[in-house]
């Protein structure tokens, strides 16, 4: 089949201002929109640049738009997109530093903040051996435990993008990873930091994290959870 | 060119769990510690693994690091240095605890400690049978891994320079000096001058077609020490792993094959049980890829293609478990629920349903073998000091560890879940050894034209005037390596692998380049790494070919049987001046475990 690619291109080098490119090529339905870039680049314009790296959704290098959401281009493939039009632009709310190239370093600023580590200077165990933790309360922050840091959540959120002091969803993802884990010690630290005018109460349910979050990850219902334990002073 | 320089005590190279374990243990120590990557820290492909990490912990049954011990030196086809396998099966434990009170959230047993499952050639030494031994956190381990060693990297300030693609290594007087490196996002060359560099800078599996490996995945760090005049070590010996996803290579964890799934033909049989009575599906890598690559050959391939299946629906796991007489740890029988095996291994199901639009609890995977692991590497010490020559000269300052690195304790095949086990293990060493030699050494005085060499590489690429598109040289050499430096070798096939890979060096002379730019000018820097791959091309080839007999993954038809006699020995390979290729050998280090037949 063929397919039509236009893609956000900027070059700050050559470029005043951005503009789109369009590329018309034979793909095949499994095609991933990732092996499609490597086409443009390889065959028709070196030039492009894009990240990736492990190419099947682990890493969490290739986030972009794609015909207007958020995704890794590794994990989408043609035939899911519906259409042969496919539109390519890099992600809203951080700076473009060449064409689907953005300054990641504010989102990992953010994710810094929320102490995003394990705390507990308790001793371990004196036999040297792992804490206890029931299969339980290991449930319990399982699924905050598969951010891959890609940015995807935070950049299809429309309060990260009006107000750049937003921590986003991705740094309250890692808190709560740790928030909720019956070994840490640090939780009243990150909810004080996350009680803060730039954290989780700037959060309007908008579910579009939720939605776009390529490792399924139910961003609002931890965020929800970080809000009450705020509320509540309780960690249940 | 615009310059900028930098002092630090150690710099270490790549930021997967080797790299960021030597960091941790670096930065701890006191030393002035950066971390170069090509890639912001998360993107390594430690993240990639899945299964989990073996250590003898005996969680859920007996177990003792003296049996990983020995299923490691067996696994290695006895070519693995016993010394050191011994030096990390018994620091596996410890490591594992330590990962833990980082807050590693590793998956549980009911009664709270870490929980572990079978993994291939890891067993119980008295019956044989499959031991529990891979700690794992459902099959995210290596994700969790370098997420961890991540958090706790911000936690200690540990000084990061993301995309920074590290170009050459400097050595003066045989000393470290420091290293040359490209900022990407600008284009600027950046020299470090330092006491001590790790490098952790993974694998090369990119150098064939169907490859589990991220692209970034070049064997930067071995292709410059190569070039800088140092030996790396069995380079024939490259693992394929036996389950990638049909076509695209994407790893399916043995962990699936730990939790009951079986391989099966397009007769419907469960084959591994002719070729390994015991374990079964269960078997050592290397000869559970060659099974299924004897399968599609004598035309088993499901419908005749070039794959199997890799069955893990709930009623497949339970037949075959029944037959087998496996039991859980309380000695019922083994019977597993969809549910049980979809919080098990969501990501496996996850990728199947998104790359095959296939669900695995209602149908079988198609799967075939997919270049996965290099066993060769840098040579190492177990301080994971850079070897110079056969009899051990340590390179003052420089340290390599992880896939990298061959310490060796691979040998011919990796067992699953050591390669986890080794980079944190050898990275920690790394860590530890390169802060206490910076912390108790001068600087070497840096030369003034450290960052020519580096510099001229690039700008010959960029400046190249031919026609030829990296892709194109990239594609050849990937099919080549695929058909004859694979699975199963001959003589003739590597002969002709050889022939088209000096070709393509002298094509790769002849490229063009789109871009000319300097802001995260990809295209020069996939040149780049092009380069390093055709230089790995070669030498793997050229110790394959030298290789006249069949141990782990190095498979030769024309030479069948392994040969202790002749071959119970370490390649090492040298680029010449004149860029030949010298190789020489050195002894295997047997201490407790004599060289054996090998059946599983």
């Amino acid at each position: 089949m063929q397919v039509t690619l236009k893609i956000f291109r900027y070059n700050p080098e050559k470029d005043s201002a951005p503009h789109y490119e369009t590329y018309t090529l034979e793909a095949e339905p499994t095609d991933r929109v990732l092996d499609l870039l490597e086409k443009v680049k390889s065959y028709h314009d070196g030039t492009l640049a894009f990240r990736r790296s492990c190419a099947h959704g682990v890493c969490g290098s290739d986030a972009m738009r794609i015909n207007g959401v958020n995704r890794l281009a590794c994990k989408v493939l043609v035939k899911d997109l519906g259409t042969t039009n496919i539109t390519i632009e890099p992600l809203l709310g951080l700076k473009v530093v060449k064409d689907l190239i953005v300054d990641m370093e504010p989102f990992f600023e953010n994710y810094r903040k929320v102490l995003p580590y394990f705390i507990n200077d308790e001793p371990p165990p004196p036999d040297g051996r792992e804490r206890l933790q029931t299969p339980e309360e290991r449930e319990r922050f399982d699924d905050t435990t598969k951010c891959i840091l890609c940015g995807v959540c935070t950049t299809s959120c429309p309060t990260f993008w009006a107000d750049g002091q937003y921590f986003g969803p991705a740094a309250i993802v890692n808190a709560h990873r740790f928030i909720f884990d019956s070994r840490d010690r640090g939780a009243q630290q990150r909810l004080e930091i996350l009680a803060q005018d730039s954290g989780v109460f700037r959060c309007r349910t908008a579910f579009s994290c939720t939605e776009a979050c390529p490792r399924e990850i139910q961003i609002t219902k931890a965020i929800a959870e970080v809000k009450r334990a705020i509320l509540t002073g309780r960690l249940d | 060119m615009t310059m900028q320089r930098h002092q630090y005590d150690v710099v270490i190279v790549g930021a997967g769990g080797a790299g960021l374990m030597a960091a941790l243990y670096a930065t701890k120590k006191g030393a002035k510690t950066a971390v170069l990557s090509k890639l912001y820290p998360t993107r390594s492909h430690t993240g990639a693994a899945q299964g989990g990490i073996g250590a003898a912990l005996g969680n859920l049954e007996e177990d003792h690091p003296e049996w990983h011990t020995f299923d490691t030196v067996k696994g290695s086809d006895y070519l693995g240095d016993q010394d050191a396998i011994e030096f990390m099966c018994y620091q596996a434990p410890a490591i594992v605890y330590e990962l833990e009170h980082m807050g590693l959230p590793f998956s549980r047993t009911p009664d709270g400690r870490i929980a572990q499952r079978p993994f291939g050639g890891h067993t119980n030494n008295r019956t044989g049978k499959p031991v529990r031994r891979a700690c794992y956190a459902a099959d995210r381990t290596g994700h969790m891994i370098l997420q961890t060693l991540y958090q706790q990297s911000i936690k200690h300030n540990v000084t990061f320079f993301n995309e920074f693609q590290v170009l050459d290594l400097i050595l003066v007087n045989g000393k470290v000096a420091g290293v040359v490196a490209i900022d990407i996002a600008t284009g600027t060359i950046h020299v470090f001058h330092t006491k001590a560099v790790v490098f952790a800078t993974g694998g090369w599996g990119r150098l064939w077609e169907i490859t589990s490996n991220a692209y970034t995945l070049t064997g930067d760090g071995a292709a410059i020490l190569f070039r800088r005049g140092l030996p790396l070590e069995d380079m024939e010996f490259y693992q394929f792993h036996p389950t990638g996803i049909y076509k695209l290579g994407i790893l399916i964890t043995e962990g699936v094959r730990g939790e009951g799934g079986v391989l099966i033909n397009d007769k419907g049989e469960r084959f591994m049980e002719r070729y390994a009575p015991t374990v079964k599906d269960l078997a050592s890598r290397d000869v559970v890829s060659r099974a299924i690559y004897i399968e599609i050959k004598e035309g088993r391939g499901i419908n005749g293609q070039r794959y199997v299946y890799l069955d893990v629906r709930p009623e497949t796991v339970n037949k075959y478990a029944a037959i087998d007489g496996r039991t859980r740890p309380d000695g019922s029988p083994y019977v597993v629920t969809a549910e049980e095996l979809l919080q098990k291994l969501p990501d496996i199901i996850d990728f199947s349903r998104t790359y095959l639009g296939i669900d695995p609890m209602a149908e079988p995977i198609p799967v075939q073998p997919t270049a996965h692991y290099a066993m060769g590497g840098i040579p190492t010490n177990i301080k994971a000091e850079v070897l110079a020559d056969e009899k051990g000269t340590v390179v003052p300052g420089l340290y390599a560890a992880g896939e990298t690195a061959c310490v060796s304790v691979h040998g011919a095949n990796r067992l699953g879940t050591n390669s986890l086990l080794d980079i944190v293990v050898f990275g920690k060493q790394a860590g530890i050894h390169a802060a206490e030699y910076a912390l108790g050494t001068d600087f070497e005085p840096l030369p003034k034209d450290a960052a020519d060499f580096a510099i001229s590489q690039l700008e010959t690429l960029r400046n190249s005037k031919g026609s030829e598109r990296i892709a194109d040289i990239a594609n050849e050499m990937k099919r080549v390596m695929m058909d004859h430096v694979g699975v199963f070798r001959t003589e003739e096939g590597l002969t002709e692998a050889l022939n088209t890979i000096r070709e393509l060096k002298e094509r790769y002379k002849h490229i063009h380049l789109d871009d000319r730019g300097k802001i995260f000018n990809t295209e020069l820097l996939s040149a780049w790494e092009l380069g390093n791959l055709l230089d790995l091309a070669e030498v793997t080839t050229v110790s394959a070919l030298a290789r006249t007999e069949s141990r782990g993954a190095h498979w030769r038809e024309d030479y069948p049987k392994r040969d202790d006699k002749n071959w119970l020995k370490h390649t090492l390979a040298w680029k010449r001046e004149n860029g030949e290729i010298e190789l020489r050998y050195k002894p295997v280090v047997i201490t407790k475990y004599p060289p054996k037949e090998r059946v599983y």
